[in-house]
C-alpha cells in the first residue's frame, strides 16, 4: 500500500469564535477518514468547497499535521513524524499546484525552479535531469531560461509537473491542477499527466471538485462531503451507480454540453 | 495567456536617472569636497560676512554662493556637509534596515512566538514620540556621530520590521513556499532563498526612503544643535543658521535647504524606480 | 425585430491600437438568452463592459454602435448615457464576495439604486426588495435585509445579486461568468434561478462564460469569440449537434464529460488555433485596409 489513511483527524483553531482569554475554538475540517491507497492506483478526491478535499491532500504530504488518527506512506508512520525526518522522504511524495503562478517563484527561471529541489536531495547531473524532465513533460529545453510570467498557464502548469517528477517520486499529489486553466490546455494537461502515470508506474492522488475531469483520469473515486466519505469506490461502478444521494446530486448538478442532456 | 504586465514596455525610468543623478553628484562631491571646494569651510573672514552669490551686485569673486554672517564660503560649507549627511544616510539606513528587516522577515514568515514577541515590541517601542525620544537620546549619549546613527535606528528599525512582516506574511502563504517544503527545504532555508528575493524590492525601496529619512533626521538635530560639534559643517546647522539672518541674508538657508530637499526627493524616488527594476514580473 | 441590444461592428482597442474586440456584431431579443463563449484573454467579458460602459481606462471603443432598447448609447453624451444604462441594464456579476459592500447590510444594498438613480420612495424600495428577495427563493427575506454579506453563505450572497440586478426591471441582463466561484450543485441552483427571474420578467439576457456546459442549459443562441473575433454565432441545438467552424468544434472535444469518459480529450489542435490566427490576422488587414 502506498498510503494507509486510519481515522484520520484534523482541526483549525477558529479565530473568529475566539475568546477574549484562553485558546480559540476548534473546527474540524476532516472528521475521521479511513481508506487504503494501493500502489499504481490513480484515486480522484472530490468534493465541494470546504468538503475537506484539499485539506485531506495537505495532511497527506504532512504539509499539515493532523490532530488524530495515523497515515502511513508505504509502511513508515508519518503522523506526527518531525519535519527535520520528514525531509529525507519528501522526494518520495511530491505535489503540484492549483495555482502554478503563485507554486512557481517569480523570481526564478523555469530551470532553477526544476532544478532546486533536485539540489536539497543532493541529486547530481541537474542540467540532464532538468532537460529530461522538460522533455517528459514536452517543453522545450530553452524553456529553462525563461521566467514563469513569460509562460501561458498550461505551459507553467507543466513546469509544475516537470518539477515534481524530476525527483523521481512514488507518490505525486495534484491539487485542482487544471482547475484556472482553460479548457484547451486543460485537455492537454490532463493527457500528459495520464501518460506520466503509465510510464513512470506513479501513484496519484488527484483532488478536484469537477467529476467529469476525474472520470477521465482516475480508477477509483473517494467522494467527500464536510469532511466525511460520503462514498468511495471504483470510478466506473461509482459513475455508473452512485449508492449515496449526495453523489447523485453532485453528479446531475454538473451541466453536461449537450442541450437534451435533462437537468430538471 | 501571459501575464499581460510583462507586456507594459516601460520607459527606462527618468526618475531613476535623474534621481540617480543627483546622488552620484553628491557622492562625489562629498568625497572630493576637500579637492574641489573653493574655500575652507570654517575660515571665518569678518570682512567679507553675507557676500551675495555671484550673479547679484556687491558679490565677492570666488566666493560662488555667497558667505554667511561670518563670512564662511557657504558652498564649500554645502560640500563638506554632503559629508556628513551621506555617512549618517548610508551607516544609519542599512543598520536599521537590517535590524528592522531581519526582525519582520522573522515574524511575517515564522508566526507563532516570534511574531507574537516582535510585534508586541514593536508596538510598545512606537507608541514613544519619535523626536522626542531622540532628542532625549542624544542628551544621554551626548552629541556626535555615532549618537546620531544610534538615534536613527533606535527610532526607525519599527518602520522596516513591520512592513518587511506584512509583506513577508502575505508571501509565505504562496504556495512556492509550500512547494519548498514539499521540496524538503528548511523552514530557514525557505526563508532566505525563497522569501527574501520576494521581499527584497520592498526592502530596497524601504531602505533608500530611510536613507532620505536619516538626512532630514540628521538635519533636524543639527537645526536643534544636538548634532556633531558646532565646527564641523551640516546642513542643517547651516539652515538653522541661516534662519536667523534670512532678510538680510536668504542665501544662507536657500542653498541648503534645497539641496536638502533634492537629496530627500532623490532617495525616494530612486527606491521606487529601484522597486520596479526588482520585479521580474514588471522588468 | 424587437431586440433589445444590438451590437455593430464594435471595435475596442488598447491606448496603443492594438484590438481587443474585433468588429463584433450581436443581437439579444426581449425575453432571449444569448451566451458569450471563448477562452481566457478572448475578450468575451470586454463585450458586457462596453455596453454597461465600465470598460478598463487603457480601452476605448474606436468604432461601433451599441443599440440599448432603440437608442445608439455611443451617440449620447457621456452623463445621459450613463442615466440611460443605469435605468435600462443590470449586471450579475462574478463573485458574490466581491461585489457586496462588506461594511452595509443588504436591504441598502438593494434599495439603494431604486432610490438614487429612479427617485422610488423609500417605502417602495423597501418593499421591492422584500418581494424581489422572496422571488429568488430567500428564506426569511427581512431577516436577510438587515444581514450584512459575511454573515451569508455565497450562493445566498449570489441570489441576492441576482434579486438586485432585476429590482430596477432592466431590458437587459448582462452576467458575467456569475457562477464560476460555486460549487456545481449550487450553481445548478443559480442557472436555475437565473433562467426563471429572467423569463418571468422577459429580459434579455447577455451570460458570459467559458465553460460550454453552462451554456448549454442556460441559452438560446450563442457567440463563440476567439481574440476578440466572433467566429461562430449559433443558436443552441444546431451548434451542439453541428458546430461550423473548427475552432467550436475544437472546444467542443476538448470539453470533458463524465458521461464519455473513453473519447480521449483531444486538445484544440495547432492547425486549428494557426488558422482561426490567420483569420483573425486577415481581419486585421481588411480593417486597417
Amino acid at each position: 500500500m502506498m498510503y494507509e489513511i486510519r481515522d484520520l483527524r484534523l482541526s483549525f483553531p477558529d479565530m473568529t469564535q475566539k475568546p477574549l482569554l484562553g485558546p480559540a475554538p476548534r473546527i474540524e475540517v476532516l472528521k475521521g477518514l479511513s481508506f487504503d491507497l494501493p500502489k499504481g492506483a490513480v484515486l480522484g478526491i472530490v468534493g465541494g468547497s470546504g468538503s475537506g478535499k484539499s485539506t485531506l491532500g495537505r495532511a497527506m504530504l504532512r504539509l499539515l499535521e493532523p490532530s488524530a488518527g495515523s497515515i502511513t506512506f508505504d509502511g513508515t508512520d508519518i503522523t506526527h513524524m518531525q519535519e527535520a525526518q520528514l525531509r529525507g522522504m519528501r522526494q518520495r511524495f511530491q505535489m503540484i499546484f492549483q495555482d502554478p503562478m503563485s507554486s512557481l517563484n517569480p523570481r526564478r527561471k523555469v530551470g532553477g525552479i526544476i532544478a532546486g529541489p533536485l539540489k536539497l536531495h543532493g541529486l547530481d547531473g541537474l542540467q540532464a535531469r532538468v532537460d529530461e524532465a522538460l522533455d517528459m513533460v514536452g517543453l522545450p529545453r530553452s524553456f529553462a531560461q525563461r521566467y514563469p510570467h513569460e509562460l501561458s498557464g498550461g505551459q507553467r502548469q507543466r513546469v509544475g509537473i516537470a518539477r515534481a517528477i524530476a525527483l523521481r517520486p512514488a507518490f505525486i499529489l495534484a491539487d485542482e491542477i487544471v482547475s484556472g486553466l482553460d479548457v484547451s490546455s486543460q485537455a492537454q494537461v490532463l493527457n500528459l499527466l495520464g501518460e506520466l502515470v503509465r510510464e513512470l508506474g506513479l501513484t496519484l492522488a488527484f483532488v478536484s471538485h469537477d467529476l467529469s475531469v476525474i472520470r477521465r483520469l482516475c480508477d477509483r473515486v473517494l467522494v467527500l462531503h464536510q469532511g466525511v466519505i460520503v462514498e468511495e469506490g471504483e470510478t466506473a461502478a461509482l459513475f455508473e451507480a452512485p449508492q449515496e444521494a449526495y453523489t447523485r446530486a453532485l453528479l446531475e448538478a454538473i451541466p453536461l454540453p449537450d442541450p437534451d442532456q435533462p437537468w430538471e | 495567456m501571459r501575464d499581460a504586465r510583462g507586456d507594459v514596455k516601460r520607459p527606462i525610468g527618468l526618475r531613476l536617472w535623474l534621481s540617480g543623478g543627483w546622488l552620484t553628484l553628491l557622492v562625489l562631491s562629498a568625497v572630493f569636497a576637500p579637492l574641489i571646494a573653493p574655500k575652507d569651510p570654517l575660515m571665518q573672514d569678518l570682512f567679507l560676512g553675507r557676500m551675495p552669490p555671484f550673479w547679484m551686485e556687491g558679490s565677492e569673486p570666488g566666493y560662488f554662493l555667497g558667505t554667511d554672517s561670518l563670512g564662511r564660503d557657504v558652498l564649500s560649507r554645502m560640500l563638506y556637509g554632503a559629508r556628513l549627511a551621506l555617512i549618517v544616510a548610508l551607516v544609519a539606513g542599512t543598520i536599521t534596515c537590517v535590524i528592522g528587516a531581519t526582525l519582520g522577515l522573522i515574524a511575517g514568515y515564522y508566526r507563532g512566538w516570534p511574531d507574537r514577541i516582535i510585534s508586541r515590541f514593536v508596538d510598545i517601542w512606537m507608541a514613544f514620540p519619535p523626536v522626542l525620544f531622540a532628542i532625549l537620546l542624544i542628551a544621554v549619549l551626548g552629541p556626535g556621530l555615532m549618537s546620531i546613527i544610534i538615534a536613527i535606528v533606535v527610532i526607525d528599525w519599527t518602520r522596516f520590521a513591520r512592513v518587511v512582516r506584512a509583506e513577508a506574511m502575505s508571501q509565505g502563504a504562496m504556495d512556492y513556499v509550500a512547494s519548498a517544503q514539499v521540496a524538503g527545504r528548511t523552514r530557514f532555508g525557505t526563508m532566505l532563498t525563497e522569501i527574501l528575493p520576494n521581499v527584497l524590492p520592498t526592502i530596497v525601496a524601504l531602505l533608500t526612503l530611510e536613507m532620505g529619512i536619516a538626512v532630514i533626521v540628521e538635519a533636524i538635530l543639527s537645526f536643534v544643535n544636538l548634532s556633531i560639534s558646532t565646527d564641523s559643517p551640516t546642513w542643517g546647522g547651516m539652515i538653522s543658521e541661516g534662519r536667523t539672518s534670512v532678510h538680510q541674508a536668504w542665501w544662507v538657508l536657500v542653498f541648503p535647504l534645497i539641496t536638502l530637499f533634492l537629496t530627500v526627493l532623490s532617495f525616494s524616488q530612486l527606491g521606487e524606480g529601484l522597486k520596479d527594476r526588482f520585479d521580474p514580473v514588471l522588468r | 425585430m424587437s431586440s433589445y441590444l444590438t451590437i455593430k461592428n464594435l471595435t475596442v482597442r488598447l491606448k496603443n491600437g492594438a484590438p481587443i474586440l474585433r468588429a463584433v456584431s450581436l443581437d439579444v431579443a426581449a425575453g432571449q438568452v444569448h451566451g458569450l463563449v471563448g477562452e481566457s484573454g478572448a475578450g468575451k467579458s470586454m463585450i458586457g463592459k462596453a455596453v454597461l460602459g465600465t470598460l478598463p481606462r487603457a480601452l476605448q471603443v474606436t468604432s461601433g454602435e451599441i443599440w440599448l432598447d432603440g437608442v445608439d448609447l455611443l451617440s449620447l453624451p457621456a452623463s445621459e448615457r450613463r442615466r440611460r444604462i443605469g435605468a435600462t441594464a443590470a449586471l450579475i456579476p462574478q463573485d458574490p464576495l466581491t461585489a457586496l459592500n462588506p461594511s452595509k447590510r443588504i436591504g441598502p444594498q438593494i434599495t439603494r439604486r431604486l432610490v438614487d438613480i429612479l427617485g422610488w420612495r423609500k417605502q417602495d424600495a423597501e418593499a421591492r426588495a422584500l418581494d424581489l428577495l422572496g422571488e429568488v427563493h430567500i428564506p426569511d427575506p427581512a431577516r436577510v435585509m438587515r444581514s450584512y454579506p459575511h454573515e451569508l453563505s455565497g450562493g445566498m450572497r449570489q441570489r441576492i445579486l441576482i434579486a438586485s440586478a432585476f429590482a430596477a426591471e432592466p431590458k437587459l441582463i448582462i452576467a458575467d461568468e456569475p457562477t464560476t466561484a460555486l460549487d456545481v450543485t449550487v450553481q445548478k441552483q443559480i442557472l436555475r434561478l437565473i433562467g426563471e427571474m429572467q423569463a418571468r420578467h422577459n429580459t434579455a439576457l447577455l451570460f458570459v462564460t467559458h465553460d460550454l456546459g453552462v451554456v448549454s442549459k442556460v441559452c438560446d443562441t450563442l457567440s463563440v469569440l476567439y481574440a476578440g473575433k466572433v467566429v461562430e454565432e449559433a443558436r443552441m441545438q444546431r451548434f451542439f449537434m453541428r458546430p461550423i467552424h473548427p475552432y467550436s468544434a475544437a472546444l467542443l472535444a476538448a470539453t470533458p464529460t463524465y458521461t464519455n469518459p473513453d473519447s480521449s480529450l483531444t486538445p484544440v489542435p495547432q492547425t486549428v488555433t494557426d488558422a482561426v490566427e490567420r483569420e483573425v490576422r486577415e481581419h486585421d488587414l481588411r480593417a486597417g485596409a
